[in-house]
């Protein structure tokens, strides 16, 4: 096969906090194509909007505009494009900032940024909801109107199509806000082999392309329990790649020199990450059938995927919606030996007496004794004997703000008044947050598309 | 027959949807599968969890990559934003889940025997 006929994408971002240098060695290390980027987990939608309600020029991830301002240059040079959903709830704001970079660092004149707008909804939610769209939450059937005082965000997660467009129009940057993250990366694939969008097989292998790359170094070695010891050099991990051919087939590879392994296990471990029912892993624009995935790992960092089958995509966009859902604080004291479990124990039952007989109004208070059993609950099996040290953590969530705010008062007081050889409050107060609750929905697409815009300017 | 657990035939991954965490389990190779789909029920999971778990568990098949998925509802204390637990998203549930022990012949013991544990006298600068 011709060099030419195989598209490289690579995934430099599994989430906003990700190994900032990533996306420059993907950039700077090998060979790419088009490099996607994911900043917005779960969350992340109602963090911006509360940055936004502040400064309305913010609401988008600063971070990507700062690193456009390392590679993009070299992404000109090399003709690498790039494509974000930054945007968050802003992509306006990122796009004219972004724009602002590109003059400062010479590529004006020389590339075009892409635009794509129309995943929120908060400026049509009563529109939405009076036309009987009742965004009910996917798992207890409950109407959206039941909260939407408290609403924070709602967004649709858009499909392939606007990106495509974008690209089409000769876009070298995309920005966007809320989009399926596989579908983020699937629109380059699709806009250079000319898929037509109801070729569900080709769509069905853009979809597990996209899958691949979407977490970052989680298909190239990171978080991989395969022999995660003999795993060389995360401290340099080639992000993942994927080499596309036009039939669909792609090879999943990283940079040569870089860290990390790819290989049949890291492979493996993305692909069933975060998935449902594997024969029906439904996207915007297809549901594919990971059932139907045909592995060969080739050795040498190079796994090849191929025979993946979709089917028609469902006529529904999921909605991520934030709402304000109370309060929450967490702290932690440190107990030392001898009997540091116990005395951990010990200052846990100090505690519980104290929000009783200050009439705390706490929905749920939750202990874990670190170093035993916070990570794995009751499955941790028989306290450790003699323990060196042991973290006593206690967390608490309520709507009554103020009986948080009270607890976060509450762990201090133990260094003194509770069992002994006790350290660690150096961080102060547990801090207060407010708790964003997530509520899953549907809405048809077609109450979605009229409002979806894509343009694309010259910097 | 031997009791060994899990970690010694299969590696995972969790993550989380809502209130809800899936745990990909894939075999070391096609062989040692069979005995994951035997014997690593949802039931048998769901038993494993126990109160950490509040919702049913589901299992899914996948033979072409010698791996099962679990979802597992009510896994999270009301989910990643919500829940109290330092594993708020559930990316550990899948090493607890590889603590279970399942039933195999003695030669796959002893032929996998110490797999998915570091090997003695390893050390870090090693990688």
């Amino acid at each position: 096969m011709a060099e030419r006929d195989v598209v490289r994408l690579g995934g430099g971002q599994g989430f906003w906090g990700d190994d900032l240098d990533a996306p420059v060695r993907m950039v700077e290390g090998g060979p790419l194509d088009y490099l996607m980027l994911d900043y917005l987990a779960e969350v992340t939608m109602s963090i911006l909007r509360k940055l936004r309600n502040r400064d309305p020029s913010a609401g988008y991830a600063r971070d990507f505009v700062t690193l456009m301002e390392r590679i993009w240059p070299t992404c000109v040079e090399r003709s690498v494009r790039v494509i974000a959903n930054a945007g968050g709830i802003n992509p306006r704001g990122c796009a004219d900032a972004l724009e602002d970079v590109g003059r400062e660092v010479g590529v004006a004149g020389k590339a075009r940024i892409g635009l794509v707008r129309g995943d929120d909804l908060i400026p049509h939610l009563e529109e939405l909801l009076d036309a009987g769209h009742d965004m009910a939450h996917l798992e207890t059937g409950a109407p959206l109107s039941s909260i939407v005082d408290r609403v924070r965000s709602a967004n649709a997660y858009l499909g392939a199509g606007p990106v495509v467009e974008a690209l089409r129009q000769g876009a070298d940057v995309v920005v966007t806000g809320r989009v399926a993250d596989p579908a983020l990366a699937a629109a380059p694939l699709i806009h250079e082999h000319d898929w037509a969008m109801d070729d569900h097989d080709r769509m069905a292998a853009a979809v597990l392309a996209g899958h691949v790359v979407e977490c970052g170094a989680q298909s190239t070695g990171g978080n991989c329990m395969a022999e995660w010891w003999s795993i060389p050099r995360l401290d340099i991990a080639g992000f993942p790649v994927v080499e596309v051919e036009p039939s669909g087939a792609f090879t999943v590879t990283k940079h040569p020199g870089s860290g990390g392994r790819v290989d049949r296990a890291s492979v493996s471990e993305q692909i069933v990450y975060e998935i449902g029912d594997p024969r029906r892993v439904i996207t915007p624009d297809v549901v594919a059938d990971f059932t139907t995935i045909r592995l060969t790992d080739q050795g040498g960092d190079r796994v090849r995927l191929e025979g993946i089958r979709g089917a028609p995509p469902t006529d529904s966009y999921k909605v991520s919606v934030a709402y304000a859902a109370g309060w929450t604080a967490a702290g932690t004291l440190l107990y030392t030996w001898p009997d540091a479990l116990q005395k951990a124990r010990a200052a846990d039952v100090v505690l519980r007496r104290r929000f009783d007989r200050l009439g705390l109004r706490l929905d749920a208070v939750h202990t874990e004794l670190v170093g035993w059993n916070a990570g794995h609950g009751p499955l941790a099996g028989d306290p450790p004997t003699d323990a060196p040290e042991v973290q006593l953590r206690v967390a608490v969530r309520s709507t009554h703000r103020a009986s948080v705010e009270r607890f976060s008062r509450e762990m201090a007081p133990l260094v003194l008044t509770g069992p002994p050889s006790v350290t660690g409050y150096a961080g102060g107060r547990a801090r207060v947050q407010e708790i964003m609750a997530y509520w899953p929905a549907l809405i048809p697409k077609k109450a979605v598309d009229p409002h979806v815009r894509v343009e694309v300017r010259l910097v | 027959m031997t009791r060994v657990r899990l970690v010694q035939l299969a590696h995972a991954r969790s993550g989380d949807k809502g209130d809800s965490a899936n745990i990909g389990v894939v075999a070391y190779d096609e062989t040692l599968y069979p005995l994951l789909v035997e014997q690593v029920s949802a039931e048998r999971v769901k038993e494993h969890f126990g109160t950490w778990v509040t919702g049913p568990v589901t299992r899914y098949e996948l033979p072409n990559l010698c791996a099962l998925n679990f979802v597992l509802r009510g896994a999270l204390d009301g989910g990643g934003t919500v829940s109290l637990r330092t594993d708020a998203q559930g990316k550990v549930l899948s090493a607890a889940l590889l603590r279970m022990e399942i039933e195999v012949p003695d030669d796959v013991a002893a032929r996998t025997a110490g797999w998915g544990r570091v090997p003695e006298g390893w050390t870090p600068e090693e990688s």
